[in-house]
């Protein structure tokens, strides 16, 4: 299996805190690479150093074995990284229809034509449709995002996110907030979705991540303590100590 | 839509005829106040392509409507001495080079103050972009050679073949031409691919950028587009007044422009235009009755912005009733 | 020599000025996240009251406290009326209402005292100059100027490390939600914030009083200098308003005056004179944006 994206040494430091302490980890073709850790541990925090929008200390990230550990957020998109928000990110005054048409027309460039009717990107809007069609927002397109449920923007995040055809996602936390029908529906399209991109999951539901991940790494302050598969970190006693050991300090 | 182009086609109809109106009413000054109108309506519109499209709030405008009508009144200098511009460039009063020239050299200075202020956001644009219009307004005060404080007359607007542009009504016309196209243009691009991208950086930038779209380039772009807009409107007004001066790039010029545009409503197509209209009707009215017409003008303000959303164009659409 | 020396005070003195109304513009906009136009309505406002006072009582020291309550009172009823609306608006409405507030300031002025600009009679004892050096006189009440302004930059100094508000000022100005979260009568420091900073807007007002015009118009002039201070300095920066201040007052007062001598050395007496006041007059503008090519954040901006 080919690795996708690859970070070795990644350091940040917040004034007197380490959020992120020497962390390695590799993310391969066709897997999910788990991230779970306990509130706090630096998740969101790696995420952003990834898709660029924290410069990290130190450490290095490859992306298909291109170094772009000193690109722009925008730069490493155009090289196929993608991403979904914790705390969803979207285009509030726009339509649901027209979010997934935005994420399409970006990826597809030609953005600087100010003389063209961006209503008429046939390709753009046939393909939004199709896209949608397909999805559990299908009969929300004409919606506003501002007035859709939290578990619709959840899909919408990963809906615009798949829209670019990303070679690795960042999924940070796509099943926070979400009721027991929607998560077992989330799970199921991840399991999908593993065939067309890698993905680097981080997530609190225990249950999910045990029932998706190829691999599983363990981040508590900042420090990945235990790396393997699900079974090998359900087994090991550092993470029962640090992290299953207080789970009801979790949420 | 259709109801749009009706009423749209009625309006420009009414415009078209508001010559023949005013010297019917016997009201000559009324025509030259809706000239300025259209010339105030096409900089409050570029002013709110970055401001209401692109959630840029630049307090800076004035700087690009002062050049537009300096770019007039150096070339219309350079031509009755026979001299050359910065030893190079000939001047000229024809219209069809003096327009561009204006929008060419309002784009540039954009594309400067543009590059440092977009550096940052927030609080420290709305700054920046006030100090550069300041800087330009003091570099004009201290060219001597081109009238200094006094600024520079253009002792007869710019010619265009075929027309008598001295005729206020015919000067008029060529303006309302302009400012039609200048409309038709603006409705394009805010409809089109850029536009729908300049929405989205507005909405949320951090979005954008997910979706790989580098922020600075798009926003410097507007930016350029709103200058030269603005400028164009600064070429018609100092052909307008005959005079170009350090008075068109003041502070307060930038001021009035934003305050034009909050009249008629943030972000619309036409509003910018009604909030023009608004200004200088209010204006002429309340400096008719006191000399302390500012008072006025500022309590009108503060209760609009405090108590209103939306303005003009709001409230039509209110009236209207849609929404 | 003698000259540069005094043209150094010169700057010193100007830009403390800066700095007193820096200070204040700096923490409302680091702390509430609001632009403020009328700051430098605040400026006049002390000047005219405390020029009014003064003139009235023939006593220019009535005219201290006359300027700050004037002040103060003023900023108050501003914070309560106004800009405790703007809080939650974009920076578009906020700087719409507070142009609104300029205007309405200043046509009140002008209905008040008319448009013939004010003086103000310096008291005895300060109207004449020390010798700083043999050969170097230098008028008393400019230093006095100096004096209070690094007093004040001194007292801001221990307010903001050294106590309680200080501390959440500080917070406030690094990381507003926090401040919120923490449980602190985030009403009342604004309320604070924005009198402490309309006080030091009306000290600077009445204390340039007598060495400048009192006029309409007075504020806006210093305010647009009072920007390119708090964007070079760092928005949310007392430090950087200081060094700012400081800076551009000296950039600004010596390229005034010795540029346009200068430029006479290479080109005709009057067109130097003409150019080298107005490149002089951009210095300052030129000065921001060197540093914003370097530090677009400002010199002691966030840097995150
Ligand atoms: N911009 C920031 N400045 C300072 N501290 C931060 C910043 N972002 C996150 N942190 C801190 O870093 C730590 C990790 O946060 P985060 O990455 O959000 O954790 P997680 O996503 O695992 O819950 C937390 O202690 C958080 O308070
Ligand atoms: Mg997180």
């Amino acid at each position: 299996m080919s690795v996708v994206l690859s970070v070795r040494g990644l350091r940040k430091r917040f004034g007197g805190l380490v959020a992120t302490d020497d962390v390695t980890l590799d993310v391969a073709a066709g897997e999910i690479h788990a991230l779970i850790g306990p509130n706090g541990a630096g998740k969101s925090t790696l995420v952003n150093q990834l898709s660029g929008e924290l410069v990290a200390d130190a450490g290095t990230i490859h992306l298909m074995e291109e170094d772009i550990t000193g690109l722009s957020v925008a730069e490493r998109v155009a090289r196929g990284l993608g991403r979904t928000f914790q705390i969803t990110s979207l285009l509030d005054d726009m339509t649901v229809m027209q979010n997934v048409g935005m994420a399409l027309q970006a990826h597809e460039g030609g953005n600087f034509r100010i003389w063209d009717a961006v209503q008429k990107r046939r390709s753009v809007w046939e393909r939004a449709k199709a896209i949608l069609r397909d999805s559990l927002l299908t009969g929300r397109e004409a919606a506003l995002v501002a007035d859709l449920s939290h578990g619709e923007k959840k899909q919408l995040e990963l809906l615009m996110a798949m829209a670019m055809a990303p070679r690795i996602m960042l999924l940070d936390e796509p099943m926070a907030g979400l009721g027991h029908l929607e998560s077992q529906a989330m799970i199921g399209q991840l399991e999908k979705l593993k065939a067309q991109t890698a993905i680097l999951l981080i997530e609190h539901d225990m249950e999910a991540v045990f029932a998706l991940a190829d691999r599983v790494s363990v981040l508590v302050y900042g420090r990945i303590i235990a790396q393997g598969s699900v079974d090998e970190i359900r087994s090991n006693p550092a993470v029962r100590e640090a992290y299953l050991g207080a789970e009801d300090e979790l949420c | 839509m259709t109801r749009h182009r009706i009423l749209g086609l009625g309006l420009l109809l009414v415009l078209a005829l508001m010559p023949v109106l005013t010297d019917l009413a016997g009201q000559p000054a009324f025509l030259s106040l809706m000239t300025r109108i259209l010339i105030y309506g096409m900089a409050a519109a570029s002013l709110n392509f970055v401001l209401g499209f692109g959630g840029m709030v630049s307090f800076g405008h004035a700087a690009f409507f002062g050049i537009g009508g300096y770019v007039v009144g150096f070339l219309f200098f350079h031509q009755t001495e026979g001299t050359l511009f910065l030893g190079l460039i000939p001047g000229t009063s024809q219209l069809l080079i003096t327009l561009p020239a204006a929008v060419l050299v309002s784009g540039l200075v954009a594309a400067l103050i543009g590059t440092l202020a977009l550096r940052t956001g927030g609080v420290q644009f709305i700054m920046i972009t006030l100090a550069f219009a300041q800087m330009i307004f003091f570099f004009f005060v201290s060219l001597k050679t081109y009238g200094g404080e006094d600024g520079i007359i253009i002792r007869r607007a710019n010619e265009l073949p075929f027309l008598n542009m001295r005729d206020k009504a015919t000067f008029y016309w060529v303006v309302l031409a302009i400012t039609t196209l200048f409309f038709l243009g603006l409705r394009r691009v805010v409809n089109s691919s850029f536009g729908a991208v300049l929405d989205g950086l507005r909405q949320n930038e951090r979005r954008m950028a997910a979706l790989g779209v580098p922020a600075f380039r798009y926003k410097l772009y507007a930016f350029v587009l709103s200058g030269m807009g603005t400028g164009l409107a600064g070429a018609l007004m100092a052909n307008f007044l005959r005079f170009a001066s350090p008075d068109m790039l003041h502070w307060t010029k930038s001021g009035e422009l934003m305050v034009m545009v909050i009249l008629g409503g943030v972000g619309t197509l036409f509003g910018p235009f009604l909030g023009a209209g608004a200004f200088m009707v209010l204006e002429s009215v309340l400096s008719s009755w006191s000399e302390h017409w500012p008072l006025a003008l500022g309590l009108i303000l503060l209760v609009v912005v405090l108590g209103t959303k939306g303005g003009l164009m709001a409230l039509v659409s209110r009236l209207g009733g849609r929404k | 020599m003698i000259l540069f020396v005094e043209q150094v005070l010169n700057g010193l003195q100007y830009g403390v000025m800066l700095f007193l109304l820096a200070a204040g513009l700096t923490l409302i906009f680091g702390i509430m996240g609001v632009i403020n136009l009328a700051h430098g309505s605040l400026y006049m406002i002390g000047a005219y009251a405390g020029t009014y006072v003064a003139a009235q009582t023939g006593s220019f020291w009535l005219g201290v406290p006359a300027a700050l309550a004037a002040a103060a009172l003023t900023g108050f009823a501003i914070e309560a009326l106004v800009v405790r609306r703007l809080y939650a608006r974009d920076h578009l409405d906020q700087v719409l209402a507070t142009f609104g507030l300029i205007l309405t300031f200043n046509q009140s002025i002008i209905l008040l005292f008319g448009r013939q600009p004010l003086f103000t009679q310096l008291p005895a004892g300060l109207d004449g100059s020390v010798m700083l050096l043999p050969g170097l006189p230098y008028p008393t009440y400019r230093l006095l100027m100096i004096a209070v302004g690094l007093l004040v930059a001194v007292g801001l100094y221990f307010l903001i490390n050294r106590t309680r508000i200080g501390m959440l000022v500080r917070a406030g100005a690094t990381n507003r939600e926090m401040v919120r979260a923490l449980g602190v009568d985030i009403r009342l420091l604004y309320t604070l914030v924005f009198g402490l900073g309309a006080l030091l807007a009306g000290l600077a007002g009445f204390m340039a009083a007598p060495i400048l015009a009192v006029q309409v118009g007075m504020g806006e002039q210093i305010l647009l200098a009072t920007f390119v201070v708090v964007v070079i300095g760092g928005v949310g920066s007392i430090r950087g308003a200081f060094v700012a201040g400081i800076l551009l007052g000296l950039v600004d007062t010596l390229l005034r005056a010795f540029l346009p001598s200068l430029l006479r050395q290479v080109m005709p007496g009057s067109e130097a004179d003409a150019l080298g006041i107005g490149i002089a007059s951009m210095g300052i503008y030129l000065l921001m944006a060197i540093v914003l090519l370097v530090r677009p954040k400002g010199l002691f901006g966030a840097t995150a």
